[in-house]
């Protein structure tokens, strides 16, 4: 493959932390300080669309900065991958500033400097983890991502932020020096090197079956922010944090990073011919199927709407586990895909939790019966976001569900078909009653008298804007997927 | 290769620098200062100069006065203690920097003394990490560790003369462990020097007393290094010490002694001997896995940054006892590379705590509540020293721990695989605990909304912050570069 050598991924990545000064010497200046923020997140977009055009014509940039070892070396490389999620990360991050304004603001927060300031450095080490070149790169930006965010998890300072601090930090590092540190370790002394490559780095029988299933799992497992089962509890403990680091990080962001490091991992260090030879996606699909129905029930019984929407995403994560993992060109293709997907369709449903909690204060999903009149523009983009989260046209979610089920039957193990049925059930169930409540309420104590007149109170401009524009690109993915479908099949040959 | 002075005025210009400020200490106690910034900034520059030239042209052989050995004293240079000379050259110098202001408020009764026992230190321990002859890295030796019981007894008055006493003792039984050692050596070799005994020993490798020798040396070394089990001393020694002690020799103390131990089974006794006449290997790798746990687990106890760190030192021992016992190259390479990045790790954690009690008067934790706020560029700092220590990339803590590791799955030494990555997480806990306690306060009332106005900023004064910056982004960059440490300095060095 053809590669271009250029410093464009370093400053893609370094941009927004060279940002962090400026945001705290114009920590007295707000409107300054957003300013600059707003800045960054349009240099970066601009960096990471400016190499799209060589990605899609199958060329690969890359820059080796540090070498450590033989073989293992700080690097970058932008394949269509970390394209894909380099351009979804950094979009977002600039609609999300702006929801920021209006949440933080609306909320009166303290700390906003802070609050900004580690929010750059979170996107900044997401989009390092993108263009990682190898495993050793890739575990350096998910540390930084993982250090990053705890300031913005225990935002609050309180008691309760402290515990889920606590739990994030235990579940996210503990889980990454204990298992993906050594697992990593031992691969570099066995193959000499890190190198992402769709051969996978190990030759035939350097490592025996057994050994391969260990690592793996250490992997899969290791990887937390990827939220699965057992170690996804941190998730819903992180919802503490203000609803624009709900959004941005634990929708799309830190989340992804996870599950985007298992794809690398099972597709570039092991490589899938090893795997279909082993046998092994078997175990990581049932791994993520479990997790795919056990979070999904677990959504169902959840009262307070940010905690359902974060179980909801630790079901929705394993659908790209599952994909990837079931070692067929659509299932891959399926799975890579709802990183975008999904990424639109869940920043929308947090936006619409965070205008409701701004404009009303309301966190619980049985005080919103009726709240749909009031808020009309925030419901039905609630309404478009549960679709895409669903997998229904006319929304983008459609396609991964699509692909994801051609993968099943394309690798005959129809089974995991079942389990996403099951689960677009399940989502079903557990999303669309919030919007029929919204609009239509049982019990109109109030209305009674006069229930076709209600005052619009939607939430500050700042906050409305955004989740309009996530839910318009949610629809209109449905109708252009290809950029992003050629982006994939450039990466993985397919 | 004589033509050089710099590894001479190395040694020389600390030396004539300490007798300078016991002069001055009587007739005019501001000079002190100065004439010790002058000394050390030569003994950096001479490490510079060395560093480079050794670099450039291999080792040096220095001969004392011209006279040749094994009769005349030799300093020899080649790239590992190069590197040590010049670590422990900039740590002496930026520690100076750092201390003055603490010192002219807390020992200013004591301002001469402290200065030319200080360089008294600095001077012993370049000679110990430059010297060629057995005998000579004695008294050295010798000279170091009188001038920190010196140093150390100047702390809590109620504490640190007990603490040193404690010191004393050990450290002679330690010393005199390892002249015995040396003893047994000259009478089997009739030689002193290093090169001229590695040159006889093996025609006598089956030689009991050859093994006695060895045996007392390594436990000297480890004694003087405080290798769990022999660490006791070390904790109080290094807690009840004043900072400005402690920050200069916590770092240097034990990992030159790290040194001294690698010089003496490299140099002197040959791996050969080591691994394949004596079967104590596997012994002392579980011993250095016991001490990184011990330590660990002891660390976890404290309730004070400085004991904390303490134990973490001995932790931290046990690593790079363990990466040069494992018997391959990349172990030692960890070991040799740990030796560097340990010192600046812990070195900036000292200088982070000594920021830190020089505003609050104590690092204990109950007193660092809201701590972030107060002083958000010393904790910076510290944030940073404790992802090194705990291992986190681009720190320079977890290129060496990569080392460390590889090594160990390579030997097949999977217990000290587990047992550095526990401490990882062990470390991981230890600091995560402080940053927590300094980022809540349990003043802030309510929910932290609106702008609350928080405590008072108040960070420590900038002639103590810049040492502290500096050596911060060391620990970045040693950790960038430490591809380049390896492959310009460690591996050709070990061949």
């Amino acid at each position: 493959m053809d590669q271009i050598v250029s410093i464009k991924p370093l400053l893609a990545v370094l941009v927004s932390m060279f940002v962090i000064p400026v945001l705290v010497s114009s920590s007295r200046k707000p409107n300054v300080r957003e300013a600059w923020t707003f800045a960054a997140g349009a240099v970066k977009f601009f960096l990471v669309v400016s190499m799209l055009p060589a990605v899609l014509n199958g060329k690969e940039i890359v820059l080796e900065m540090f070498e450590i070892a033989p073989g293992a070396s700080i690097a970058f490389k932008v394949d269509g991958l970390g394209m894909l999620f380099a351009l979804v990360a950094s979009f977002l991050w600039m609609i999300t500033t702006m929801y920021s304004i209006g949440y933080m603001r609306g909320l009166d927060e303290h700390g906003q400097t802070r609050f900004y300031s580690f929010f750059a450095l979170a996107v900044s080490a997401t989009v390092g983890a993108a263009f990682s070149a190898n495993l050793l790169t890739l575990y350096l930006f998910y540390e930084i991502l993982s250090l990053a965010t705890y300031p913005l998890v225990a935002h609050h300072q309180d008691q309760k932020s402290k515990i889920s601090g606590r739990r994030y930090l235990i579940f996210i590092l503990g889980t990454s020096i204990g298992l993906v540190l050594p697992a990593m370790l031992y691969c570099y002394s066995v193959t000499g090197t890190l190198e992402f490559t769709n051969q996978g780095i190990f030759q035939a029988g350097q490592v025996s079956k057994p050994a391969m299933t260990v690592l793996l799992l250490m992997f899969v497992l290791g990887f937390a922010k990827a939220g699965i089962m057992p170690f996804h509890s941190w998730l819903p403990a992180a919802m503490v944090a203000p609803t624009p680091v709900s959004a941005l990080l634990h929708a799309v962001a830190v989340v992804k990073v996870g599950v985007f490091s298992i794809v690398r991992v099972m597709t570039g260090i092991f490589g899938i011919d090893l795997l279909s030879s082993m046998n092994l996606g078997t175990i990581v699909a049932a791994l993520a199927s479990v997790t795919i129905i056990v979070g999904s029930c677990i959504a169902l019984s959840q009262d307070e709407l940010k905690r359902r929407l974060a179980f909801s995403t630790i079901s929705q994560l394993s659908y790209i586990v599952l994909g990837v993992a079931l070692l067929s060109p659509n299932g891959i293709l399926g799975g890579v895909i709802h990183i975008v997907m999904h990424a639109f369709g869940k920043i929308t449903l947090f936006f619409c939790a965070g205008a409701i909690m701004v404009a009303t204060g309301k966190k619980y999903i049985s005080q919103m019966e009726g709240l749909g009149k009031k808020m009309p523009l925030t419901f039905a983009a609630f309404f478009v976001g549960s679709l895409g989260v669903i997998g229904l046209p006319p929304s983008g979610g459609f396609y991964s569900k699509w692909f994801i089920i051609l993968g099943t039957l394309e690798s005959g193990q129809m089974i995991f078909m079942v389990v996403l049925l099951l689960s677009s059930f399940l989502n079903a169930f557990y999303f669309l009653p919030i919007v029929f409540k919204g609009f239509f309420p049982k019990n109109t104590e109030s209305g009674s008298t006069a229930p076709s007149f209600v005052k619009i109170e939607e939430a500050p401009l700042c906050c409305v804007v955004p989740l309009t524009i996530t839910a318009l690109i949610s629809i209109i993915l449905f109708f252009t997927p290809d950029l992003f479908i050629d982006l994939i099949k450039t990466a993985l040959g397919i | 290769m004589t033509g050089t002075v710099y590894p001479a005025l190395l040694i020389i210009g600390p030396l004539l620098a300490a007798i300078l400020c016991s002069g001055f200490s009587w007739v005019e106690k501001r000079a002190c200062y100065p004439v010790a910034a002058a000394g050390l900034l030569l003994a950096a520059y001479s490490a510079f100069r060395v560093l480079m030239e050794v670099l450039a042209s291999g080792t040096i052989q220095y001969r004392m006065a011209g006279w040749p050995p094994p009769i005349g004293i030799e300093l020899r240079i080649d790239l590992m203690n190069a590197l040590v000379l010049m670590v422990v050259a900039c740590i002496a110098l930026v520690n100076l920097f750092a201390s003055h202001r603490f010192v002219s408020r807390d020992l200013a009764d004591r301002e001469g003394t402290f200065y030319a026992v200080y360089l008294m230190f600095v001077t012993g321990i370049l000679g110990v990490s430059a010297t060629g002859d057995l005998f000579n890295l004695y008294v050295l030796l010798e000279i170091t560790s009188l001038a920190s019981y010196a140093l150390i007894a100047m702390g809590d008055p109620d504490r640190s003369p007990l603490a040193s006493l404690n010191y004393v003792f050990i450290g002679v039984i330690g010393a005199s462990f390892y002249l015995l050692g040396v003893g047994y050596i000259y009478i089997m070799t009739g030689s002193l020097n290093m090169v001229d005994v590695a040159s006889l020993l093996p025609a006598i490798h089956d030689s009991s007393a050859i093994l006695i020798a060895f045996i007392f040396c390594m436990i000297g070394v480890w004694i003087k290094m405080a290798l769990f089990p022999l660490h006791v001393w070390l904790p109080n020694a290094y807690t009840y010490a004043p900072l400005p002690v402690s920050r200069v020799i916590a770092p240097l103390m034990t990992k030159v002694m790290v040194y001294v131990m690698i010089r003496l089974m490299l140099t002197v006794f040959g791996l050969d001997y080591i691994f394949e006449k004596l079967d104590i290997a596997q012994a002392v790798v579980w011993l250095a896995t016991a001490a990184i746990l011990a330590g660990g687990v002891m660390a976890l106890a404290q309730k004070d940054i400085k004991k904390m760190a303490t134990y973490i030192i001995v932790s931290e021992i046990g690593y790079m006892v363990g990466g040069a016992w494992l018997g391959n190259k990349t172990g030692m390479t960890g070991s040799i590379l740990h030796i560097l990045n340990d010192a600046v790790m812990t070195f900036a954690l000292f200088l982070a705590a000594g920021n830190i009690a020089f505003r609050l008067k104590n690092v204990h934790f109950s007193s660092l509540e809201g701590i972030f706020t107060k002083m958000p560029w010393t904790m910076t700092g510290f944030v940073l020293a404790g992802f090194s220590i705990i291992g986190v990339p681009p720190t320079c803590g977890f290129f060496s721990k990569w080392y460390l590791v590889i090594g160990g799955i390579e030997a097949g030494a999977y217990h000290f695989v587990a047992a550095l990555i526990i401490s990882s997480l062990i470390c991981a806990v230890l600091f995560f605990r402080i940053f927590e306690i300094g980022f809540f306060s349990d003043d802030s009332h309510g929910h932290g909304h609106g702008h609350s106005a928080g405590p008072e900023m108040a960070e420590a004064p900038i002639s103590m912050l810049i040492p502290l910056g500096i050596t911060s982004l060391f620990l970045i960059g040693l950790g960038l570069y430490s591809g380049v440490i390896v492959n310009r300095i460690i591996h050709p060095f070990l061949g």
